[in-house]
């Protein structure tokens, strides 16, 4: 017996996984050679190149779950569950990435590895948010109930992102006020908002061929739970 | 009766069916109080009364109390539908879903206040605390820090309930969602212990309310699709 489409392995190159390989090898490359250190904060600020992206990447990652989620609830497909799954879980990754870059910073610059300052609390209970949305789908066996919790968890946590900001952000401060979101416009040089934007660039690139791959093998293993329940 | 009632009567009902089941037993209700006075007396004892002052203290212990006694009886309110799948029957009853959430938040409302209402003067007895001056804000910092509690609470014990490790899932869930609530009131708490004038705190009052109107309104519209087709 063949199997079906869906399982069969898929077969030759990860062409977008070499592409955000090439990338993010470049951004490296151009981040530590090419672009000279930061006049008061030394070779400590080249840590921003890879910081900065993760922040960007993980928060993309978890609106993309919350509307993939939001949108499952009216639609049903289960293509879009597994793209909130995985993209949830990638999500979680780099978000681990941000919260182990920023103490690696913090150290010289602040003194001190960790502040409850208002955006650092805001990612760490976005990583505490998200890792019980996989704690959850992970406690829920029905195909369909574990899209249905996780879609609504994934809008409230939408909703709750706002709310923690905003009370952390009464609460105290610290956190470099933003260099690139900023109203006066980017207050850098040029030669390291080139190398920044080759950096989100190149982690975007790799969100996507991550995502990608978690998919399909999302899709493979629900293949495979169809499958075997058909059979039994 | 012969109509059914309606969204607010249905919830109603069902609240008073639930607060029925936990007077009659009083097994949930005694254990969160009896886990809010233990934790109020360790506390005490995790405390060096000469290095800091009682009224910089009790704001966090007060709101780590009301946090974890209150996920006790969160637990317990989808939990009595589990046996004899009561939850079927009230999903074929003639009520809107929206009504069961209701039914179920206020009746996990009346039961986190009934905590509070005995905690907090236990707390001000145990730490000698000047709570006569302050007892009117207080007690608003509370009742909205209660809604905000079981609004999200009552929602996530639903979708924990029918999961394998309900009794871990709950507080993985639910506690991140509590920060914007127990970060509030914990301030204002402190703000009115140290006599600072109630206009001070009159910003966390406003994020309490939003919290409440925004999460209140949100869980009862995402309620129906925890709940099986």
């Amino acid at each position: 017996m063949t199997a079906p489409a869906s399982v069969r392995p898929r077969r030759g190159i990860d062409w977008l996984m070499v592409a955000a390989v090439a990338l993010m090898t470049a951004a490296f490359v151009r981040a530590i050679y090419f672009t000279p250190p930061d006049r008061l904060q030394g070779m400590a600020q080249k840590i921003f190149y890879v910081h900065l992206p993760s922040a960007w990447v993980a928060f993309l990652a978890f609106g993309l779950t919350a509307i993939a989620g939001g949108v499952w609830l009216f639609i049903k497909d289960p293509r879009l569950d597994r793209f909130a799954e995985s993209s949830a879980e990638v999500g979680v990754i780099f978000t681990t990435g941000v919260l182990v870059s920023g103490p690696l910073w913090g150290k010289p610059i602040w003194g001190a590895w960790w502040v409850w300052d208002a955006r650092l609390t805001l990612t760490l209970f976005l990583w505490f948010l998200y890792l019980g949305y996989l704690v959850l789908r992970g406690a829920v066996d029905d195909r369909q109930a574990r899209a249905r919790y996780s879609a609504v968890v994934g809008i409230l946590g939408a909703l709750l992102i706002p709310f923690i900001h905003l009370s952390v952000y009464l609460f105290r401060t610290q956190h470099p006020t933003p260099i690139v979101a900023n109203p006066t416009g980017i207050q850098m040089p040029a030669v390291m908002i080139t190398t920044l934007f080759l950096a989100l660039g190149a982690f975007t690139v790799l969100y996507m061929a991550l995502v990608r791959q978690r998919m399909a093998l999302a899709a493979e293993r629900d293949a495979l739970l169809d499958a075997t329940t058909a059979e039994s | 009766m012969n109509r059914p009632p309606g969204l607010l009567g249905a919830a109603w009902l069902i609240a008073r069916k639930d607060l029925a089941i936990e007077f009659r037993s009083r097994s949930a209700f005694l254990s969160a109080l009896v886990l809010s006075l233990l934790s109020l007396v360790i506390f005490y004892f995790a405390w060096d009364p000469t290095a800091v002052a009682a009224v910089d203290v009790a704001p966090g212990i007060l709101w780590v109390t009301f946090t974890f006694s209150g996920l006790l009886g969160l637990h317990r309110s989808f939990g009595v539908e589990a046996q004899e799948r009561a939850m079927d029957a009230l999903l074929v009853a003639p009520v809107a879903r929206e009504s069961i959430f209701l039914g179920k938040a206020l009746a996990n409302f009346a039961f986190v206040l009934g905590v509070q209402v005995v905690a907090l003067p236990a707390l001000a007895l145990f730490y000698n605390l000047p709570l006569s001056v302050v007892v009117g804000p207080l007690a608003l910092a509370m009742l909205l820090a209660a809604i905000g509690l079981t609004c999200v609470g009552t929602l996530f014990a639903g979708i924990t309930s029918n999961t394998r490790m309900a009794e871990l899932l709950l507080p993985v869930l639910a506690l991140p969602f509590f920060v914007p609530i127990v970060l509030p009131a914990a301030q204002v708490t402190a703000k009115l212990l140290a006599g600072r004038p109630v206009d001070e705190s009159l910003g966390w009052f406003r994020i309490l309310l939003a919290f409440d109107l925004v999460f209140l309104y949100a869980c009862m519209l995402t309620f129906p699709f925890t709940l099986e087709d």
